[in-house]
């Protein structure tokens, strides 16, 4: 017999009734005492899953917020230079920036005469992608039909009194148009009438003179988008509109700063909420703790299974944590924003390693005070 | 005997106390904190948003048509009719005032201007910068720098009552001035103090003092339009409705709610032969931004009041099965189910108002710090909220412990005293 062979049977006896009893006295545990078990789990779970719709809905508020912000409308301008229409390959290079990030929409604009002889600025656009990019104007009925116009509330007045046919002129050409509906605004639009690319170009002959586009993304993105038209486009002005991206910026970072805050609280609270229930588990098992201690397992041994279990606990705390996180998140994406939260997996990471750290710190803690009692103490019941 | 039991736990058991006690305390610390969060969340935010500028805009009430084409202003400048600007100060003397954050007229006007060329005709925009009014016995600062947060200047602002100018960005590389040089306009020499950047079409114009805009246009007190800054409340249905089709009480109600569309017809009467209406851009998204954000702060406080509940619970929960040898002393030496169970209760009464005062104080102190942390200004909570608090703090401690007791109470005492539940 060789000596290192002895040393490697023994090693295996000594492992293998070992590990399986590890393991057993992990799942009699846990069986044994399923009250106490299942309603750590459910801290955990609970913890976890808060934690989890916290970050989501952190993480993707952003996206959401700047969404709702789009509704203030274009965030960059193209404008030609003074009394110049655009050059006509802007709308192509417009269109091949945004690469389906944003929307555009064109305007020409001229000043007509109505039949009184009194100037009114008429301006041709896209009516399906005004509607979407300028979400405020109130229109009673957007235009349909060629010749069909939009008349602003002040417009109204002067072009067409109560309502009948409008007749306009522009350098000796004449445009009659059908006053489809109103436009409320409350700025310089109300004093305009708008009509349709089509029947503008046909009337005039002038081509846009201002892109207005509404570049999704953040403040670099949208920048990004600024730069590159300016250089595809160095004969015309290429401006954010500060108004909007200021504003922006501001309440964005307000809110999310007020939801971090919010997101520490809740999920401090409910790792507290984990550390005294789980505390109380572990304390509460310690006659556990006593008999195999007088029956000499080693520290390291009841240390290794304590933490064992709690890291157990953590790690399916979390996964099962997580899922329902996620579909709170989910909800309260749909309920506010009317657009479900996207689940983010990298949260994942997170809550596991988070919750595992949180289940063996309140393992540790009644372990620590357990450690220096005798284990004839605590099972006499003191 | 029952006063003293309850005495004597809190005695001796100083260790499991504190922890319920302490749990009770951040629960209702954090609970307090977002409660008054939430409450206030909209008017911070609505505060915000007035960075996005004026939400209304006055004009006079007989005004010809505006030929406005990417804010170069094509009409005559002798065309359509003005606002006095003597009328402006009365707007904080409307029932809404606290809610307008301030408010800028403007006038533009048509100047030639020398430049190496010769002359070239440009817009000077004539505006408040930071004006020193009164209304009343109160004094007050409106302009630009208030309404249009978004303007920033190189240089420095001018002085209101001075001759001073700004030159937009644009317009000054063109022309190729500096801040510090002068400018003849109009025939008359004014220094540059600063050159403006607005990311509009201001960047191409003059803009100067009102005073100086109205001495060019020879109309001393005129004002062409008036922008105004409000807080206003999300429009909602009664918002809508049109006041002339209202009864006594339900006017009452509109006039006195911060709606824009209320605040547009309180300017109306306060500056005669007017026109306000809201500017819809600012005004109507600010309602959408708005509601999204205090929909979200409450769900999230809902969020944080069931994490704090539950954190209570638990304490107390586990607080309560570690009594049980406690529990099954008291039931072998024959006392009823209904006297633990009421031991446990008023114990836990006592924890909650303890803890839920000190939670309560705590909360308010975290509030103020998330207010004047994030949004420099402070959150103040509602002593209404003090009791309602309590209540719920004594309600969920209850809540947290009925099973734990239901549990205690069901022990049989041999089981308890051998430590065996």
């Amino acid at each position: 017999m060789r000596p290192h062979s002895v040393s490697d049977s023994a090693r295996r006896r000594v492992g293998a009734p070992h590990t399986s009893m590890f393991l057993r006295m992990l799942i009699r545990a846990t069986v044994l005492r399923r009250g106490r078990a299942i309603s750590a789990l459910l801290a955990m779970v609970v913890a976890a899953a808060v934690a989890t719709a916290m970050l989501n809905l952190y993480v993707d508020v952003q996206v959401k917020l700047r969404k709702e912000f789009r509704n203030y409308g274009a965030n960059v301008v193209v404008v030609a230079r003074e009394g110049q229409a655009l050059p006509s390959e802007s709308w192509q290079s417009v269109q091949s920036v945004l690469a389906g990030h944003g929307l555009a929409v064109p305007f020409a604009y001229v000043v007509a005469r109505t039949a009184e002889g009194q100037s009114v600025v008429v301006s041709g656009t896209d009516f399906d992608q005004v509607r979407k990019l300028d979400q405020w104007w109130s229109v009673t009925a957007w235009p349909s039909r060629p010749q069909d116009a939009l008349v602003g509330a002040r417009a109204a007045a002067v072009v067409s009194p109560q309502g009948k046919p409008i007749e306009l002129s522009f350098q000796g050409k004449t445009i009659h148009l059908n006053p489809a509906g109103a436009l409320r605004t409350g700025a310089s639009e109300d004093s305009r009438v708008y009509i349709s690319r089509q029947d503008f170009e046909n009337w005039t002959g002038v081509a846009p003179s201002t892109i207005e586009i509404a570049a999704s993304g953040s403040p670099e993105e949208v920048n990004g988008v600024v730069e590159k038209l300016a250089t595809l486009l160095p004969s015309a002005q290429v401006r954010p509109v500060r108004q909007i991206m200021e504003g922006e910026a501001r309440v964005l970072g307000k809110t999310r700063a007020t939801l971090l805050a919010a997101s520490a609280l809740i999920i401090l609270t409910s790792a507290l909420c984990v550390l005294s229930t789980l505390m109380g588990w572990v304390f509460d098992r310690r006659r556990d703790f006593a008999i195999m201690k007088a029956l000499g397992a080693s520290r390291q041994l009841i240390s290794g299974f304590f933490a064992a279990e709690a890291a157990v606990l953590g790690a399916a705390g979390a996964l099962l944590g997580f899922v329902i996180g996620v579909g709170i998140a989910v909800w309260i994406g749909r309920a506010n924003f009317h657009a479900p939260v996207v689940p983010r997996f990298n949260v994942l990471p997170l809550i596991l390693v988070g919750s595992v750290v949180v289940a063996l710190v309140s393992a540790a803690l009644p372990m620590w005070m357990l450690q220096r009692v005798q284990p004839a103490v605590i099972l006499r019941g003191e | 005997m029952f006063v003293r039991l309850v005495y004597e736990s809190f005695r001796r058991q100083k260790r499991r106390k504190v922890l319920a006690g302490i749990a009770i305390t951040l629960g209702v610390g954090v609970a307090t904190a977002m409660i008054a969060v939430a409450t206030d969340i909209g008017d911070k935010i609505s505060r915000e948003l007035r960075t996005y500028g004026a939400n209304l805009l006055v004009t006079p009430q007989d005004d010809t048509l505006d030929l406005q084409i990417g804010g170069v202003d094509l009409k005559p400048p002798s065309d359509g009719a003005y606002l006095s600007e003597a009328d402006l100060p009365k707007i904080r003397g409307t029932f809404w005032h606290h809610n307008i954050v301030g408010f800028s007229p403007m006038l533009p006007v048509t100047v030639g201007v020398r430049t190496d060329g010769g002359t070239s005709n440009l817009t000077l925009l004539g505006t408040y910068f930071s004006k020193q009014l009164s209304f009343g016995k109160e004094d007050f600062v409106t302009g630009v720098k208030i309404t249009h947060p978004w303007w920033k200047v190189q240089g420095a602002w001018p002085d209101d009552n001075s001759q001073d100018v700004l030159l937009g960005v644009s317009l000054a590389s063109a022309l190729g001035r500096k801040a510090g040089e002068q400018i003849e306009i109009a025939g008359q020499g004014h220094r540059i103090s600063g050159i403006l950047s607005t990311g509009g079409v201001e960047d191409g114009q003059i803009v100067a003092p009102l005073s100086l805009a109205q001495q060019i246009l020879g109309r001393p007190g005129a004002v062409r339009r008036l922008y105004v800054s409000a807080m206003t409340k999300p429009e909602d249905a009664l918002a809508r409705r049109d006041p002339k089709t209202m009864n006594t009480e339900l006017f009452e109600r509109w006039y006195c709610s911060p709606y824009v569309q209320s605040i547009a017809y309180q300017l109306q009467e306060a500056i005669p032969h007017s026109h306000a209406e809201q500017i819809r851009q600012v005004a109507q998204t600010e309602g959408t931004v708005l509601s999204r954000i205090k929909g979200l702060m409450l769900l999230v406080t809902l969020a944080a009041l069931l994490a704090s509940a539950l954190a209570v619970s638990a304490a107390m929960a586990t607080a309560i099965f570690e009594r049980r040898s406690e529990v099954g002393l008291m039931k072998a030496l024959g006392s009823g189910g209904a006297s633990i169970a009421a031991l446990f209760f008023v114990e836990g009464a006592l924890l909650a108002l303890m803890g839920g005062t000190i939670g309560f104080a705590g909360g308010a102190l975290l509030a103020r710090a998330i207010g004047q942390s994030i949004f420099n200004s402070r959150i103040t909570i509602d002593p209404v909220l003090f009791p309602l608090i309590l209540a719920i703090a004594v309600v969920v401690t209850f809540a947290g412990s009925a099973l734990a007791i239901r549990r205690a109470v069901n022990l049989d005492p041999v089981h308890a005293l051998r430590g065996e539940a």
